[in-house]
């Protein structure tokens, strides 16, 4: 490398004020459970569309290289 | 600042493909890991992602560097340690994001940029995902089928990890910061768990445990990452100028597809360092008879119930060792110390930490659309309920495989996402623009734009540095040691003065910037 520059630091750990974030949305109403039931078959019933067909095959292959 | 700090979340993806070679041998995960970060690079183009061909500067990397004090010997490293060395085969690419994606070991890497606050890691963790999709699309057009996950374990041994960084004070002394950590970790994925089905490294037995990760934890406290894997890792590399910073390197969390949960697992355990920086003497005294047992016989029981010994003879759940933790935090918050001013990132975290383990407390359930692990058991539970199948059934492993599936026409948590039933901390634009725009508060922003306005003439980046020719067609480094130095705020105007590398070069020799 013919040469280097740096960008000098700077300290500013406490003269930045945090983006403003917003409020955290108020809880759901909890619904009946036979409602909340009702949601989760539906979207059971979706997924079942896309569920691997043969899940042995799947989980057999389904094998990795350890990492970090 | 609390619970913001400089932070980032890596994250290494599962990879699956029925491509075969012309001899009809599956592909092995390097060449696919490397035609997933190729497509990427390929697909987004020069002005968003550095060509594969260009390089990553290694010169700032000490993996063998040890926060205790002293440094392993090259020759008894695993040769998995040495990630400090040039390979030319290995794919790697600088996103105009700030983000590094490169194949790491077997598996693609996405590294995110740093940025400032648990909520921006979420972000661009986000993105990260969306980035991992866009690989996935490319190569599915000409015709290669591969798919990616965002989970850390196949179930029978092999761990991959998601590794968090957190920017500490180099004052704090390393050994009391581990031992003052290690309870909380024990006790995080209570919170921060993104589930697993399957008991065991080779999943021996059938079940359901909260965390991916627990079962591959070794050790107490060691520089390995990828055996003897400890729960507090010591490498000592912080990518900033090393006598004024640390990077904590956390190696124990899971990947996770629930935005309040990734923003849990940062959120919660930025404030513990802050409390272990600020008030030291306020950290629960909780010291685990066995750590490495503890964190498991906690992952292993979704009830909560299971209690582990503390050396002075209590025995204490998970919940109660995150309350511990999060009422000293909360006594820290309302100290009215300079460092723990009350801005939106920390009343947002400290709030959720709140009704979050309250409800834990109450019963799990409650937290389906917040709390991952609660997310994919309510689901498991209620096909279990519909078929009758057991924990063994293969069924139940594979939607867990496929519930950290990156392609939403298949993921089963990106299902539940767009159901409204996981909660969402980030609008999907602010999700789509993160994969390009860096964020502008850390250096990234210049890694970032450097990529974004000179593509061709950045031959090579890091961390830390960015190297770019110059007017006479050689390499210089430009470092940039403090993370948050080099912002928009501070050289939006350099930048937009200078096309060309050579000149901006020019102008950083000539000035003090």
């Amino acid at each position: 490398m013919a040469g280097s520059q740096q960008f000098h630091s700077r300290r500013r750990d406490d003269d930045a004020p945090g983006p403003e974030a917003p409020e955290p949305a108020p809880a759901a109403p909890q619904a009946s459970s036979t409602e909340r039931d009702d949601a989760l078959d539906s979207l059971l019933d979706e997924i079942d569309g896309v569920l691997e067909k043969n899940a042995t095959d799947f989980v057999h292959g389904f094998v990795q290289k350890g990492g970090q | 600042m609390s619970v913001r700090r400089v932070m980032g979340i890596e994250t290494e993806l599962g990879i699956t493909s029925t491509q075969v070679d012309q001899r009809g041998e599956p592909l092995t995960p390097m060449v696919l890991s490397g035609q997933v970060v190729r497509a990427y690079a390929a697909g987004a183009g020069p002005t968003a992602a550095l060509p594969t061909g260009s390089g990553w500067d290694y010169a700032d990397e000490t993996p063998l560097r040890d926060a205790r004090g002293y440094e392993m010997a090259r020759a008894l490293a695993h040769v998995s340690q040495l990630t400090d060395t040039f390979d030319p085969t290995i794919a790697n690419s600088v996103l105009s994001n700030g983000a590094r994606f490169y194949v790491d070991h077997a598996h693609p890497e996405y590294s995110s940029p740093e940025v400032t606050s648990p909520r921006e890691a979420v972000r661009y963790d986000r993105a990260g995902e969306l980035v991992g999709l866009a690989a996935v699309r490319t190569l599915a057009e000409q015709g290669r089928a591969v798919s990616l996950y965002k989970n850390n374990v196949d179930g029978k041994g092999a761990s991959y990890g998601t590794h968090e960084n957190y920017l500490v004070p180099r004052t704090v002394p390393f050994d009391r910061l581990a031992a003052q950590l290690i309870p909380f970790l024990v006790a995080r994925p209570v919170i921060a768990g993104a589930g697993r089905v399957g008991l065991g490294q080779v999943s021996e037995r059938s079940g359901f445990q909260l965390s991916q990760r627990a079962d591959y934890l070794e050790a107490e406290v060691g520089l390995e990452t990828t055996l003897r894997r400890p729960i507090v890792n010591t490498r000592d590399e912080p990518h900033a100028t090393p006598h004024v910073h640390r990077r904590l390197h956390v190696i124990v969390g899971d990947a996770t597809m629930a935005d309040v949960t990734t923003l849990l697992a940062l959120g919660s355990l930025s404030a513990v360092l802050r409390l272990v920086e600020t008030h030291p003497g306020w950290v629960p005294d909780v010291r685990l008879a066995d750590p490495v047992t503890a964190v498991k016989q906690i992952s292993h029981d979704p009830s909560l119930r299971t209690t582990v010994p503390l050396t002075d003879g209590r025995d204490l759940t998970g919940p109660d060792l995150l309350e511990s933790y999060l009422e000293a935090v909360e006594r820290a918050a309302a100290s009215g110390h300079e460092a723990w001013e009350p801005d939106a990132d920390t009343t947002e975290v400290l709030t959720r930490w709140r009704s979050v383990l309250d409800a834990l407390r109450r019963d799990p359930a409650e937290c389906a659309a917040q709390v991952e692990w609660v997310a994919k058991l309510v689901l498991l539970e209620r096909f279990r309920e519909r078929t009758g199948a057991g924990w063994d059934d293969p069924r139940l492993a594979a939607m867990d495989i496929q519930w950290h599936d990156l392609d939403p026409a298949r993921g089963l948590a990106q299902k539940l996402r767009a159901a409204g039933r996981l909660e969402r901390l980030v609008p999907v634009d602010e999700v789509a623009s993160a994969v390009t725009d860096p964020p502008e508060d850390t250096r990234a922003w210049f890694r970032g734009e450097c990529v974004r306005r000179f593509g061709g003439d950045v031959r090579a980046a890091s961390w830390d540095s960015v190297v770019l020719l110059d007017e006479r067609g050689k390499l210089r480094r430009v470092q940039v040691p403090e993370p948050t130095a080099a912002t928009r705020e501070r050289i939006s105007g350099l930048l937009a003065r200078h096309t060309t590398t050579a000149s901006l070069l020019t102008e950083l020799a000539s000035e003090d910037v």
